[in-house]
């Protein structure tokens, strides 16, 4: 019983993370219909952010999120000026397609240049509190992650009140539903389709230092995280990031709790299989809107 | 104040307009009727910066509008309600008419705005905190009325404002329509209601086929044989 009170715990705590994860992704994915899978690597990009920093300059991670954030999303500006807006000007149809294969090349790209320039080796911070815990009763509340849950709550909590009361988040929401209507209320639409995601691809480089901290980062991090991130986004549904932030913590809690009881190995398996259950019972997700 | 001049539009191979010019000077009410598909849309969308024309000019105030983007165009004073309304039906009927402020220029206005919108329609005062989705489409009709003055426009465009309502409600609407028009604001109005739309307009112009092939006064044009032939025999009164 402790031991699954204590698997328990670790799936909610990680589960933070792959709400966070999902959180950058399902906006640029609900804004731009545009689904964007090299998101895994620029949350594993964010990760070696914070490494570095602090191996080279010991900058304690949750520090660096300062300076990662902000360079992550000036990428994504980058990134979307020179790749994305391409295909955004596409039609619905081609529009996804489109950008599968435009994520899929840079996400190859990211990937290789990461073996390139940071080796293939795996890494991880480690702080003077990374082995830390607090005992609560039977089970043990380590330290790091516990923090980086907060950090990943008062992150999606920022980003849900930018959205809602926020004049540019308005802004970013009405070209997510009509962008022509958007347009025509004065609402500069590529200068909003530029800001949501640089904010998405903040988001990712938020919880690629998250992850850094908490376990291990390599270049090859990249499509696991895609994957946890999407199974979260057709979880949730679109339209809502404290949605999407739940539908992190059920992910992480169904992954904890199958392994507990089935095995480890069966981790993974739960995923997929939620993956597929939702989308034939509820295809617009938990929270979204159909 | 506005002028088009030989404007030609084209979807594909498709054509849509051609060397189409009309006119609207401050203070005017100017209908443009025509069937569907003659590219009465296509008109406003090109005007709206939605559409790219392909040749020809629009001149607004001195200046060519041909080549900004639209949110550029409602920043100068030219408003477009879109077939359909197009609103935002997620959000609340505050938050749609407050999107309408968006630009630098009607920020400032805010509120003597929406007091304005508020004031020209009282049922949305009602229900301002409800989603705009929820709403009958006669109201959802205001919501886009009141969206499209929140810009604070020199010129009000509409497309098919009366589409799918109800006679007695787009008697309300016309109403409105004339209303806003003494505050100073100049109206381009498209519609398929040509009754309705001739006998509000100072002037009117016939589309047909991507051309113009009629205009004048708007009691003249209802008046023309054959107008009345085309788009008010009994077919056209059934509707």
């Amino acid at each position: 019983m402790t031991a699954l009170a204590q698997q328990l715990l670790l799936g909610v705590l990680l589960g933070g993370l792959y709400g966070l994860a999902a959180a950058g992704l399902s906006l640029v994915f609900g804004v731009l219909r545009v689904l964007n899978v090299a998101h895994g690597e620029l949350i594993m990009l964010g990760g070696y952010g914070a490494f570095w920093l602090f191996d080279l300059f010991g900058l304690d991670p949750f520090l660096s999120l300062l300076v990662v954030m902000p360079l992550a999303g000036a990428l994504g500006g980058l990134l979307y000026a020179g790749l994305f807006a391409y295909v955004v000007r596409l039609g619905e149809e081609p529009r996804i397609r489109t950008s599968l294969l435009v994520g899929f090349g840079l996400a190859l790209c990211l990937h290789a240049l990461a073996v390139r320039l940071f080796t293939a080796d795996e890494r991880a911070i480690t702080t003077t509190y990374a082995g830390r815990g607090i005992p609560l009763g039977a089970i043990v509340l380590p330290i790091g992650r516990l923090v980086s849950l907060a950090v990943a709550v008062l992150l999606i909590l920022l980003l849900d009140a930018f959205l809602q009361r926020t004049r540019w988040g308005q802004a970013i929401r009405a070209a997510a539903e009509d962008w022509e209507a958007a347009a025509l209320q004065g609402i500069d639409v590529r200068r909003a389709y530029t800001l949501a995601f640089a904010i998405g691809t903040a988001l990712a480089g938020a919880a690629g230092v998250l992850v850094a901290t908490g376990y291990s980062v390599s270049p090859a991090i990249g499509l696991e995280w895609t994957l946890k991130a999407l199974i979260v986004v057709v979880l949730a549904g679109l339209g809502s990031a404290l949605g999407t932030f739940a539908g992190g913590v059920v992910l992480g809690c169904a992954e904890a709790l199958s392994a507990a009881l089935f095995g480890g190995a069966y981790r993974e398996v739960v995923g997929l299989l939620l993956f597929f259950c939702v989308l034939v019972a509820r295809p617009q997700g938990f929270f979204g809107r159909p | 104040m506005l002028e088009v001049w030989q404007l030609d539009a084209a979807y594909g191979e498709l054509r849509a307009l051609a060397e189409v010019s009309v006119r609207v000077e401050p203070g005017e009410i100017v209908a443009l009727v025509g069937s569907n598909g003659a590219g009465k849309t296509t008109l406003l969308r090109s005007i709206a910066g939605l559409t790219r024309p392909r040749a020809g000019r629009i001149r607004w105030r001195n200046e060519d509008l041909g080549h900004l983007p639209p949110h550029k165009v409602v920043e100068r004073g030219v408003a477009m309600v879109p077939e359909g309304r197009r609103l935002f039906g997620h959000m609340t009927v505050e938050e749609n008419l407050g999107l309408g402020a968006f630009t630098r220029r009607a920020r400032g206005e805010r509120s003597a705005s929406l007091a304005r919108v508020y004031e020209i329609f009282p049922r949305l005062a009602e229900r301002r905190r409800q989603r705009a989705g929820a709403l009958s489409g006669g109201e959802q009709q205001m919501v886009a009325i009141g969206r499209a003055l929140m810009t604070r426009p020199a010129l009000l465009m509409l497309d098919e404002p009366s589409l799918g309502l109800a006679p007695r409600v787009v008697e309300a609407l016309l109403e409105v329509l004339a209303t806003i028009h003494q505050t100073g604001v100049a109206v381009f109005l498209v519609e398929q209601n040509v009754r309705a739309a001739l006998g509000l307009a100072h002037r009117g112009y016939l589309l047909a086929h991507g051309r113009v092939v009629g205009e004048g006064s708007g009691a003249g044009l209802l008046g023309d044989p054959e107008v009345r032939r085309a788009y008010l025999g009994p077919l056209a009164l059934e509707r």
